[in-house]
């Protein structure tokens, strides 16, 4: 690891104020995760990706276009001794699709001598114009996966009682979706997740769970970090923004802040206000007796 | 003549051929490519040995951008 200047120490390592994220048998200098999809030009992506901070990014797997004038390939515009690849399994809709993609993954990454051909991100959709996450598959791909020998990280909506399921079959990691996948509609139920992350550390206080999918922009990112959440996992946002590097950069930051502020505690919400200067001394009177605060007319 | 299907489409070849001399004409780097035959992955230190054969369904895959 670098070592970064010490006024931009934060930014740059976490190991100072926190402990890196394990995760899958990974250990992540990095807790936000990010795609690698829907980018303009693999510059923008690479550029993204470097700004973003990110040292895990997620790739999917796809028939190669045989034989046609082959364009680019992303594997040309990733640095694989700086991001260890995290392959997924979108696009499949049923367990038995999703396994073999996992293998096809692997398989490639094996060939690279890629740290992450051990993991997959494990992802079963229900529909395509949803694209919410089928339970009953996920259960059986994830169960397959697990007896295989990967690292499972799977992705499943914000139901607790499915991410219970889906620790107790062997998942390295629950990653709830914060709202579907590219909706950039945020956390739409964080009591859903708030009672996640009591179920799942619950006795494994470091189990590790991921926030994937539907961040639109920074403050989902804090929100998310601050609600006790080990990492979030986006793409559309930072690809999809007007000034996607801008934004990769807006994302590490706001991680940084939602993990610091996780760490360092929020203070309770209070109905009335408490002064931060002293109350002794001042020269002024108060319009109202001190125990007037409330229905005094 | 024999026919497999390659990535969805089928494909006629004069006889039973190898990974390795099915993929010779394809322009990415085989580091970055799987192979799977009637849903199971052929590792890639088979690729040269493992004949592809009549009514086989072959995938060959690679990495895309996702999330």
């Amino acid at each position: 690891m670098s070592t970064p200047a010490a006024s931009d120490a934060p930014s740059q390592t976490q190991t100072e104020w926190d402990a890196p994220l394990r995760v899958g048998g990974h250990t992540l200098t990095s807790r936000l995760i990010v795609g690698t999809g829907r980018y303009e030009t693999m510059e923008e992506m690479r550029q993204s990706l470097d700004q973003s901070g990110a040292t895990c990014v997620t790739v999917a797997v796809r028939r190669e276009r045989l034989y046609a004038p082959s364009g680019e390939n992303i594997l040309d515009f990733l640095d694989l001794d700086r991001y260890t690849l995290l392959p997924n399994t979108a696009g499949c809709f049923n367990a038995v699709d999703a396994v073999r993609a996992a293998r096809l993954g692997r398989e490639i990454l094996t060939t690279l001598g890629n740290p992450g051909a051990n993991w997959v991100k494990l992802e079963v959709l229900g529909d395509s114009k949803t694209l919410l996450p089928d339970p009953v598959e996920t259960l059986a791909a994830c169960r397959e996966l697990v007896a295989d020998g990967f690292s499972v990280l799977c992705y499943t909506s914000d139901d607790p009682v499915i991410a219970r399921r889906l620790k107790e079959l062997g998942a390295a990691s629950v990653m709830p979706a914060g709202s579907p996948i590219g909706s950039g509609q945020g956390l739409l139920n964080p009591n859903n997740l708030r009672i996640i992350l009591e179920y799942l550390k619950q006795d494994d206080p470091h189990y590790p769970v991921i926030v994937d999918a539907g961040v639109g922009t920074a403050s989902d990112v804090s929100e998310a970090f601050e609600l006790g959440a080990d990492g979030v996992l986006l793409n559309t946002a930072i690809a999809h923004a007007r000034d996607p590097v801008l934004m990769a950069s807006a994302m590490k930051h706001a991680a940084i802040a939602g993990r610091q502020a996780y760490l360092a505690g929020r203070i309770p919400k209070r109905l009335y206000g408490t002064a931060s200067s002293p109350v002794e001394g001042v020269i002024s009177t108060r319009p109202y007796g001190a125990a007037s605060r409330s229905t005094e007319k | 003549m024999i026919t497999v299907t390659l990535n969805g489409n089928p494909v006629e070849l004069e006889q039973p051929l190898s990974i390795r001399d099915l993929l010779e004409s394809v322009q990415v780097p085989p580091d970055y490519l799987a192979v799977e035959i009637n849903a199971e992955v052929v590792p890639r230190a088979e690729h040269p040995t493992h004949l592809v054969h009549d009514g086989d369904v072959v995938e060959v895959v690679t990495l895309v951008g996702g999330g």
